[in-house]
């Protein structure tokens, strides 16, 4: 890539800008999807944020959208718009791996939900990023094919699961993607990254074509680079589906209504658990930073207790193996995927899934198994749902006094790879802010807020169920009011190999 | 043979009933019997990834209908749970199914055995999806080179059916699953066709000491396909296990596969190779809130069941138990009963007309009461012409025949082949006389007291009439004229 030239003009921008740009038909979704595709080829060798890049389809769609635009079609905000998807949700005709060998060849007959509204918003699909392994990860390291790399110094990992998405958006391959999160795979790689990943009210997207990790806790979200088209595509993706039994019945709103650039009299609190053990002095220092602000615009800010956070954990790490253990079974050999060819049929079912499954999802199955074991299964199962309701309770109290509360979304900035790598639990540990909050089912977004030595730190709010917009509204008002909030990746010189 | 007299048999039934919905349990595809293989299918069913079940109402509704049959208690909070195993027929590896809090429990069925009532327990109805179908290429899958799967069945929604350890005699068990299976039939939420397998059971079989309190080691017998098979199955069983424990040997609890060619029950796995199903909650489902406005609803939905129907039958109507019993033995026939009834308000005499000729030509056609082409407004005309004297019961025979065989009205037929009855005594003296005119060697014997020679005038006049006139009048008239001789 060369400085100064045109052709770089195009990325990094925001959707609501480039939707502007196309409604006004100064700038073709084909000459978008294009620049975008050559930034994609130029910065993949580095860092890999895709497992699958479908080029043809997306100037296709492009031009079919110009078509439509030319004649003079009203379009949605995001026609036109470069974006990318988690590998785990279904797309119709192109290969969904979960960045697993098991499924290193399977072609869903049927797209998710949320990706026939991106379809029907118009949206031009570059294809599917990396991931951790089935989700299963906080680094991207477990991808089954190869890791994606931090575009804001390549030494450092994306964060994960959902590192791929976060990474695109991140280095400009795409205006905005989606991910999923279980226990904090938007929001941590959100924070590595430096952009904004929202994980909504659990049952307020559809789950309908997310391949499942831990059913009752995952959620799909969006990366975007600023507030405005956190909504914007929060706007394109949430709603009733009567395809998920699990979809929240309710009727949302216009998401861009709570972009307000306001604070005054919101009542913030500030969980002490998750200030303490393990985290960063200088992420501690910019959490207190933006406390400072929030409150010199009008915000109060308050120091609250959420007295279970300790055992969120534990807990997750019992419901979500024990619920994936049960999900991932479906990968037999039989009727797609990978299948190792033995003497007979469970031979073959022992062969594939020991080829096909990396180490972090094996152990992930053999936890789960052992959780819902007979004889075991009161000791840690039902134990770990009792704890899931009293960590929902602590947000109940603090909700009661509190309109939203404000934490760090990881302890720490992005480490190094390899760092964490062969400790896990070290790296269940990088989680710790943002489990608790899909235990109880809540939304929570992570803002970036400053970098420390060039790595971007985020910070998490938490909200209400169905209460994204008061999330989106303080979020915005940091947006507005600091400087902090878009670190730049210098993908050209500064980032190290 | 052994002293199988010494023990006690303890019988608990665990029946599979699939329901017949229009569409699968969690998805929309056919539930449709047969069908090339894997085409009743859809991501859903066949349990790609990312896919999500939907609960078909319709499969909560018949469940809760089998319930209040059974007289069970309907839960008003109910969920589905997730049943771990893995095999090739079973496409998520998890068959959705209901552990801790079924939809139905605590029901009871009478019995009638060997002329004893006898109320069996039902413990619990729970609502689960189906396997598919393997075929394998050997004789097990472990022994096979390969095995082919068909997923079609995979989805169909079941209901099972739990009865408390109650029966105590084969005869006892194939009376529980006879009347399981009527009822079903009644509140028509299957087809019970135990050769289709809508219909499936497996017997949990144990013996004590007769006097003793606590049950012995059981044995689970799968794969029996008939009511004979159950039988035959718990007889050989109990057989089984009294010729062990006579050697002063110990039941294995085990499962065990009844062989019906050999006739034998043999052993498929022990309890140590039990699965641990690993039942943990459904997170893809909500629970199951059941108004009680609905259950209510649905309770007075509910047809008249077959012991009421009886009743009914006996005690308003005035037939005997057994015909009454026959003809509410299945809905069907029962509902065809009333219809005719409706038309004819002669219960007996469609009683016997239903329960002798209806059933002779049914049964030996094979056909279901439903495929009968007699429409019951006809069934009641015939026996309206029979009544009236108009036709004897011998035409009436082979006028019904025709209707059987045709769907034909009686008065079409009879219209066509001339067959009204004559009554007319005026033209019938004249063939009475004609009668005892050519035939002076019977006229003599009759007045010589050789009654019987009069049956033999009766055929005459009978013959000459081309089987038309009135037997009894004829009788009358002959008798007449042979006295005034
Ligand atoms: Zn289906």
């Amino acid at each position: 890539m060369r400085k100064g030239e045109n052709v770089l003009s195009l990325t990094g921008l925001t959707a609501y800008k480039l939707s502007e740009l196309l409604r006004k038909r100064e700038i073709s979704s084909t000459e978008l999807t294009e620049q975008h595709l050559e930034l994609i080829n130029a910065l993949e060798g580095k860092i890999n944020a895709f497992v699958t890049v479908t080029g043809e389809d997306a100037i296709k769609q492009a031009r079919e959208i110009d078509k439509r635009r030319a004649r003079g079609e009203e379009l949605p905000s995001l026609a036109g718009i470069p974006a990318a998807l988690k590998d785990n949700m279904c797309t119709k005709g192109v290969k969904t791996t979960c960045s697993s060998e098991i499924l290193y060849n399977f072609v869903p007959p049927y797209d998710a939900t949320v990706v026939e509204k991106l379809r029907a918003a118009g949206t031009v699909m570059m294809g599917k990023c990396n991931m951790d392994e089935f989700a299963m990860g906080s680094s991207t390291e477990n991808s089954g094919f190869a890791p994606t790399k931090n575009p804001h110094d390549l030494r450092a990992v994306p964060g994960g699961s959902s590192g791929g998405s976060a990474a695109a958006v991140a280095a400009g391959e795409v205006v905005f993607s989606l991910g999923s999160d279980t226990g904090g795979s938007i929001r941590q790689p959100a924070s590595f990254c430096g952009v904004i990943g929202l994980k909504p009210t659990y049952g307020y997207v559809s789950r309908y074509g997310l391949i499942a990790f831990a059913s009752s806790l995952d959620q799909i979200g969006p990366f975007t680079r600023d507030m405005t088209d956190c909504a914007l595509v929060m706007n394109a993706i949430f709603g009733h589906d009567s395809k998920d039994s699990t979809s929240a019945p309710v009727e949302a709103p216009d998401f861009t209504g709570y972009l307000k650039d306001d604070v005054k009299g919101l009542k913030i609190g500030i969980p002490k658990e998750y200030m303490q053990s393990g985290i960063d002095q200088q992420v501690a220092a910019y959490v207190k930073k933006a406390i400072e602000k929030l409150e010199e615009l009008g915000a109060f800010c308050e120091e609250v207790s959420l007295p279970h956070t300790e055992y969120a954990l534990p807990a997750y790490y019992i419901i979500a193996p024990a619920e994936a253990s049960s999900n991932l079974a479906r990968y037999d050999g039989v009727r797609y995927g990978l299948r190792v060819e033995a003497d007979d049929t469970i031979s073959m079912f022992n062969e594939t899934r020991s080829r096909g499954f990396g180490e972090e999802v094996k152990r992930r199955i053999m936890l789960g198994t052992y959780a819902l074991s007979s004889g075991y299964y009161d000791a840690y199962y039902l134990k770990a749902l009792k704890i899931r309701t009293l960590v929902k309770q602590d947000f109940d109290e603090a909700f009661a006094k509190f309109d939203c509360l404000l934490t760090p979304t990881s302890p720490t900035p992005a480490f190094d790879f390899g760092e964490k790598a062969d400790d896990p639990l070290s790296m269940y540990m990088s989680d710790i802010c943002t489990i608790p909050v899909n235990l109880a089912g809540i939304p929570a977004l992570s803002l970036p807020f400053d970098t420390v030595d060039g790595r971007p730190v985020g910070l998490q709010l938490i909200g209400k169920a169905f209460d994204e917009g008061t999330l989106l509204r303080v979020a915005y008002t940091l947006e507005q009011n600091t400087d902090l909030t878009r670190p730049k990746p210098d993908l050209e010189g500064g980032a190290a190999e | 043979m052994s002293n199988s007299h010494k023990y006690e048999t303890v019988i608990g039934l665990e029946v599979h009933v699939e329901l017949k919905t229009k569409t699968k349990i969690f998805c929309s595809c056919p539930t449709e019997f047969g069908g090339e293989e894997n085409t009743h299918v859809c991501p859903v069913c066949l349990g790609l990834p990312g896919v999500l079940p939907v609960l078909n109402k319709r499969v909560l509704e018949f469940a809760i209908k089998a319930g209040l049959a059974l007289d069970c208690e309907i839960a008003g909070f109910s969920k589905f749970d997730r049943k771990n195993y893995f095999y090739p027929d079973l496409p998520k590896a998890y068959q959705v199914s209901q552990y801790d809090l079924p939809i139905c429990k605590e029901g009871r069925l009478e019995i009638e055995a060997e002329g004893k009532k006898k109320t069996i327990g039902i413990t619990r109805i729970h609502m689960e999806e189906d396997a598919g179908k393997l075929l394998h290429s050997g004789t097990t899958i472990t022994s096979s080179h390969y095995s082919l799967a068909d997923y079609n069945r995979t989805g169909v929604p079941l209901i099972e059916i739990v009865s408390e350890p109650d029966m105590r005699s084969a005869q006892e068990a194939r009376a529980y699953l006879e009347k399981l299976k009527m009822i079903l039939e009644y509140i028509d939420v299957s087809d019970v066709k135990m050769e289709q397998g809508s219909l499936r059971c497996d017997a949990n079989i144990s013996l004590r000491p007769i006097g003793a309190e606590e049950f012995g080691t059981r044995a689970e017998i799968k794969n029996m396909n008939s009511f004979k098979a159950l039988q035959k199955a718990v007889e050989y069983e109990v057989e089984r296990q009294a010729e062990i424990l006579d050697e002063g040997g110990s039941i294995v609890q085990e499962t065990r596969s009844w062989d019906e060619e050999k006739g034998v029950t043999v052993s498929m796995r022990s309890k140590e190779e039990a699965h641990d199903y690993r039942y943990f909650p459904e997170p893809d489902l909500v629970p199951i809130v059941v108004e009680p406005a609905w259950v209510e609803e649905l309770r007075n939905s509910l047809p008249e069941l077959p012991d009421e129907r009886k009743g009914r039958l006996v005690n308003v109507l005035g037939l005997s138990e057994y015909d009454a019993g026959i003809i509410t033995g299945s809905r069907a026939l029962a509902e065809y009963f009333d219809r005719i009834v409706a038309c004819y308000e002669e219960p007996k005499a469609v009683a016997n007309w239903i329960n002798g000729e209806f059933l002779r030509l049914l049964n030996a056609q094979g056909l279901e009461v439903t495929e009968s082409k007699i429409d019951p407004e006809d069934f009641a005309a015939l026996l309206r012409y029979i009544a009236d004297g108009k036709i004897s019961g011998k035409i009436a025979k082979e006028v019904f025949a025709e209707m059987f065989e045709k769907g034909e009205k009686p008065d079409e037929i009879i219209k066509r082949k001339g067959l009204i009855q004559i009554s007319d005594e005026g033209a019938l003296s004249a063939v009475v006389e004609k009668i005892v005119a050519g035939n002076p060697k019977s006229v003599e014997d009759y007045k010589a007291g050789k009654e019987k020679a009069i049956g033999f005038l009766v055929g005459q006049v009978m013959k000459e009439t081309k089987g038309q006139a009135n037997p009894g009048l004829v009788n009358k008239l002959l008798q007449e004229r042979l006295e005034s001789l």
